[in-house]
């Protein structure tokens, strides 16, 4: 496939890889911010093909994983009532509200449907006037002109019974909160390249400057992220903190005008509670005023739901980058992917999930997980 | 392999993988995914009910002693939504899946029986069209369909059609194929391109609908595996890695053998629609199903013969010698990535999600 | 966050609303929403999440990027040399 097959040549790899190599004098601490970044740095193995002075932390920027345990738990609630349709994207199904998931529900008869786009969600609607459907409508800046357009077109068309649940996170504030954190490891930024086709990248030079920090907009082939850490070691090298493009193929300075207007007009900035994270200052949307009719929120009455994390995780601290996952107590016995404690688990891609399996891979400690039940029975044998 | 008739009762309180069970505690659909949930399932409430020495083995067929014969024993139901899809419909599977669980342990498949549990409404054409196509396919892997049974739940209780079919067929002599036999230094082969039915079958699903001119690779094994034996019986393990894909199998025979699994993944044959469709729902090929593929372990001085006699057969014309067992990182799989870095295969969950992020 | 990947837009049904296309992904096709892309022509890729066009891809750039890396090992071996030879030069004329 044009513009994958290129972007993933071994050999001009191995010309990244050393030109990294003859950049780096000493240690920095990068963060990839997107969670398909890190999907794509284990899926290829390029951690363990850097330089050890490059530690990559990985950041908060998978939208299934911070999308706070309320809005799971509201999620939960509608979608158990008997008048709706429930549509998400896959990788919302498995991840846990207070006690229990979407599965859950749909085991126990809520209609619950995987779709692809939020259009195929208003189509849902206009084939069932007699249902509500709700569509869970979370992710970062790169989702929310898809999510945007369905409700925009929901409230033209005249489709009363489709509304969303809003979960829209936004990055710059995160970047913030990340560097304000006490105790920050993180040095340079590998700046998600999607997010960035939306948004363009202006709100980004003001972080650079204000931490001091380079700001590389990175792709997500593996030669684009190892682009994006040879720019970043480059700046820091040289003691700068630059903005840079390291995706111009999909990213323009100005992002896609069309989409920030309708972003514009269905949108307005809120306070959002990140999962693992905790609150943060004007990092999310919700729909605007004039849209308040479609927002699930007010359309059904989901107050009052009482939400618990387990104790023990410390998913935030992963996600801050202030922990690596072996540190967490949880990590390797309770907390794996498949018994997710914390919001950084839950994803395949998450940064618990990848050490986890390395540390396996290394002859760590087996994990305490029914994959090796009691009495040692094998699932196979 | 623990005696089974000691488990405790279950407690739901004290599963050794605490999470998913409180939370969970009904059945949800990545039990039948074919990966980790599957396999819980098995272990927690399958095998400490029935257990015995027989179904410790937990391969895709039971080979039994009777009457002095090595017979082949398996049994699967087939649901799948649509009933027909490109390259194939149920009642394909119905024979295809079944026979190659039988072929999976060397034998060959001789006799079937087939249940039909239909749903009321459902039109006689479809019922008539599935039942022909599984004629057809037992025709066509050389087996009998001996005994049957048909049942009818209620209209809203059932797809349409669900298909439950059993098969027997004879082991041939000096044949001993299981997982627990993989050892280090096999060489690990794949009988074609993967995926292919998986992404087949996704390509029609309401919802997510996409156009593809693939079709499901469904097709009888049993000759295939016929041509690999007549090179050398001392074949060590073969699967057939429908749910959960090869990712899942290999895991298994992993963890059944007690050895590590290395593939190169620049090796693995993945058709270009397979990665490109895998690459927008954000799969992984490798946990893709397949209907009409094996894996295989053999000695690795019989690997290239093995793969020159899988090649000249129609079912294993685009076979692969993928990767090597190993002593190294027991009940393991780990991938060599095109880049020289290297990942960890695990056993998926459930099944594969579409994902956003 | 956010698996988009490129494209290429096969058809344009001019007269759907919100503006929509075929987009051929490697041998698989798929709908999607060109609105936000309103002057894409048929031939061009683009990104697509969720459904969604979301930019153009742009060949020049993608080429230049390529190029760069091509020149990165090069620049090291033809320059790389060069300027320890300078350099010993340099020092060489200092003590001359």
């Amino acid at each position: 496939m044009k513009y994958i097959d290129e972007f993933n040549d071994p050999a001009l790899a191995r010309r990244l890889l050393d030109e990294i190599r003859a950049t780096v004098t000493r240690p920095w601490a990068l963060m990839e911010v997107c969670g398909g970044q890190t999907h794509s740095i284990i899926r290829h193995g390029i951690d363990q093909l850097l330089p050890e002075e490059v530690e990559l932390i990985h950041g908060p920027g998978c939208p299934v994983c911070v999308t706070p345990l309320d809005v799971i738990d509201k999620a939960l609630a509608v979608a158990a009532r008997p008048d709706v349709i429930f549509c998400s994207f896959g990788d919302m199904l498995r991840v846990p509200g207070t006690d229990r998931d979407l599965f859950r529900v749909k085991g126990e008869g809520g209609d619950v449907r995987v779709v692809y786009s939020p259009l195929d969600a208003l189509e849902l609607a206009r084939k069932h006037p007699e249902k509500q459907v709700v569509f869970f409508a979370i992710g970062f800046e790169t989702t929310a002109p898809a999510n945007a357009m369905a409700v925009h077109q929901a409230r033209r068309l005249g489709l009363d019974n489709f509304s969303l649940l809003v979960s829209h996170v936004r990055v710059p504030p995160a970047v913030e909160a990340i560097m304000t954190a006490p105790g920050c490891r993180v040095q340079g930024f590998l700046a998600a390249g999607h997010v960035c086709s939306v948004m363009g990248t202006a709100e980004y030079p003001e972080l650079a400057e204000r931490f001091r920090v380079p700001m590389v907009v990175t792709g997500f082939e593996p030669l684009d992220i190892l682009e994006g850490i040879r720019r970043a070691v480059h700046q820091l090298e040289r003691g700068e903190h630059r903005v840079e493009n390291a995706y111009p193929r999909a990213v323009r300075e100005e992002g896609n005008p069309a989409a920030l207007r309708m972003i514009e007009d269905v949108f307005e900035v809120t306070d959002r509670n990140w999962r693992g994270i905790g609150p943060i200052p004007a990092s999310g949307w919700r729909l605007a005023e004039a849209y308040r009719a479609y927002d699930a929120e007010h359309r059904f009455d989901v107050t009052g739901i009482r939400t618990e994390e387990p104790a023990v995780c410390r998913a935030g601290e992963v996600l801050q980058g202030l922990i690596k996952p072996t540190e967490c107590e949880a990590f390797g016995t309770a907390c794996t992917p498949r018994t997710p404690l914390g919001a950084t688990m839950v994803s395949s891609e998450g940064a618990c999930a990848a050490y986890y399996l390395y540390r396996r891979m290394e002859g760590g400690p087996a994990p305490r997980g029914s994959r090796v039940p009691r009495k040692e029975m094998n699932p196979v044998g | 392999m623990a005696d089974l008739t000691d488990a405790p009762a279950i407690d739901p309180a004290n599963w050794t993988c605490p999470a998913p069970l409180r939370d969970q505690g009904v059945v949800v659909m990545g039990h039948g995914g074919g990966g980790a949930l599957s396999a819980e399932l098995i272990d927690q409430v399958f095998a400490p009910a029935y257990g015995n020495p027989t179904l410790a083995g937990l391969a895709d067929s039971a080979v039994l002693e009777l009457g002095g014969a090595r017979l082949a024993f398996s049994t699967d139901s087939y649901v799948v939504r649509p009933l027909f899809f490109p390259g194939g419909c149920l009642g394909d599977l119905a024979v295809n899946g079944t026979v190659n669980d039988l072929a999976m342990s060397g034998a060959r498949p001789a006799y079937l029986s087939t249940a039909f549990v239909l749903e009321e409404g459902v039109e006689l054409t479809v019922v008539d069209r599935v039942a022909r196509a599984l004629g057809a396919a037992a025709r066509a892997a050389d087996v009998t369909v001996a005994t049957g049974d048909t049942k009818v739940v209620e209209s809203g209780h059932g797809d349409g059609v669900y298909v439950t079919t059993a098969g027997v067929g004879l082991v041939p002599d000096g044949v001993d194929i299981r997982p627990q036999r993989a050892r280090p230094g096999d060489a690990v082969l794949v009988s074609g391109p993967i995926g292919l039915h998986g992404v087949a079958v996704m390509s029609v699903r309401e919802g997510l609908e996409f156009g593809v001119e693939i079709a499901s690779d469904t097709a009888p094994l049993a000759g295939l595996v016929t041509a690999m034996l007549a090179v050398t019986k001392d074949v060590h393990v073969l699967r057939d890695p429908t749910r959960g894909g090869l990712g899942a199998s290999l895991n298994e025979i992993a963890r059944a053998s007690g050895t590590g699994v290395r593939i190169t993944e620049r090796a693995v044959p993945v058709p270009d629609e397979v990665a490109n469709a895998c690459g927008f729902l954000g799969l992984d090929p490798l946990y893709v199903a397949n209907e009409g593929r094996l894996v295989a372990f053999v000695p690795r001085e019989h690997a290239d013969a093995v793969l020159a006699a899988m090649r000249a057969h129609p079912q294993g014309a685009g076979a692969a010698l993928i990767g090597e067992c190993v002593a190294e990182h027991p009940g393991m799989v780990t991938v060599a990535t095109g880049l020289g870095g290297t990942r960890v295969l695990d056993l998926p969950l459930g099944e594969q999600l579409p994902r956003i992020c | 966050m956010c698996l988009a990947v490129p494209g290429k837009v096969v058809a344009i049904d001019e007269g759907a609303d919100p503006l929509t296309g075929l987009v051929d992904f490697g041998g698989v096709r798929k709908q999607a929403c060109l609105e936000y892309l309103p002057d894409v022509r048929v031939g061009e890729y683009v990104i697509v999440h969720v459904g969604f066009a979301l930019q153009k891809l742009d060949e020049e750039s993608a080429r230049a990027s390529l190029e760069l890396f091509e020149q990165l090992g090069l620049l090291e071996e033809e320059f790389g040399d060069a300027w320890e030879q300078a350099e010993r030069q340099g020092s060489g004329s200092e003590n001359r």
